[in-house]
């Protein structure tokens, strides 16, 4: 590939996660595949939340899936020039996240001009018993 | 009954008490609570106040360095989930059923967050909690939460400190 191709979405995903301390603080990364994209959160031992169960942190789970939904929605809307702006979230907490990778995938529910709705799942083991899954709001124009 | 976590305790021996005799260890005893940084400064029945300091390592926009929403999340979980325990007559543990976070307005940069928590009912199997994220005071609020929270097992007094919310 040359050299001078400009940023493609994903190079710009990435660079994103990079950039943001928290996100390095938390550890995550993003593998993109086109318009998709899975979010990886290796398991290390500050992410714990419960000492006795070696559980992760229920925060800490809620950071990963709002950047992962941020992520999404970043990576399909071209006129965005920095990430959108979250307005609220609703986190579910289904099953406990134990010592192990936690991985994510956010699917845009509605894209509207202004704001959009965004489910965003993280799992363990098997992705069809998720364990923790966020809906969210974000602002996509206008600001 | 010793199954109801809102009737008096076998022990003699409140979660308050304990909490407020522990106030550091409440977030202290959980890892990544360390690791933020956060702290409970104040509890009463079912109400706490707690602080988030400002690091560089929490910021979400490095254009701003205003704290990354994330770091709310788990703040806000701690805090209602230590209002919760706060609330009950017996020690249990508490699990987040659900969370939601309303973001009112961004935080300013480089500045320490404070936190205020509620547990504004207790039934036997659950607590429903509200909690503000504000600079001053909660009229200027950053952002609001809501949660519910699982009643679950029996917590021995020794593990107290343990505010986790899991």
């Amino acid at each position: 590939m040359p050299s001078d191709t400009p940023p493609s979405r994903a190079d710009e995903v990435a660079a994103f996660i990079a950039r943001t301390p928290f996100a390095q603080e938390l550890g995550m990364h993003c593998e993109v595949m086109g318009d998709e994209m899975t979010a990886v959160l290796p398991f290390q031992d500050k992410l714990i939340g419960n000492v006795a169960i070696r559980a992760i942190h229920g925060g800490a789970i809620g950071a990963f899936l709002e950047i992962t939904a941020m992520a999404q929605v970043f990576l399909v809307t071209e006129h965005l020039t920095r990430p959108p702006r979250p307005i609220n979230l609703t986190i579910d907490y289904l099953r406990q996240a134990h010592a192990k990778h936690l991985y994510a995938r956010a699917t845009i529910t509605k894209m509207g001009r202004r704001m959009c709705s965004v489910q965003a799942v993280a799992w363990q083991d098997e992705k069809s018993k998720p364990v923790t899954i966020l809906m969210a709001h974000f602002m996509v124009g206008g600001d | 009954m010793s199954d109801d976590p809102t009737s008096a305790p076998e022990s003699g021996v409140l979660p308050l008490r304990l909490m407020q005799e522990n106030l550091d260890m409440i977030s202290g005893v959980i890892p990544w609570g360390r690791r933020l940084g956060f702290r409970m400064t104040r509890v009463e029945k079912g109400h706490v106040w707690g602080v988030q300091p400002w690091k560089e390592r929490l910021v979400g926009d490095p254009d701003t360095g205003v704290i990354h929403g994330g770091v709310l999340t788990a703040f806000l979980d701690n805090l209602c989930g230590t209002a919760a325990g706060s609330a009950m007559e017996q020690l249990r543990y508490v699990a987040t059923l659900d969370l939601r976070i309303d973001y009112m307005r961004p935080a300013e940069p480089r500045r320490d967050i404070l936190g205020e928590a509620e547990c504004y009912h207790v039934t036997r199997s659950i607590c429903f909690t509200r909690a503000w994220a504000f600079h001053e005071t909660r009229d200027k609020v950053i952002a609001t939460a809501a949660g519910a929270f699982a009643i679950t097992k029996p917590r021995a007094p020794s593990t107290m400190g343990a505010s986790d919310a899991e």
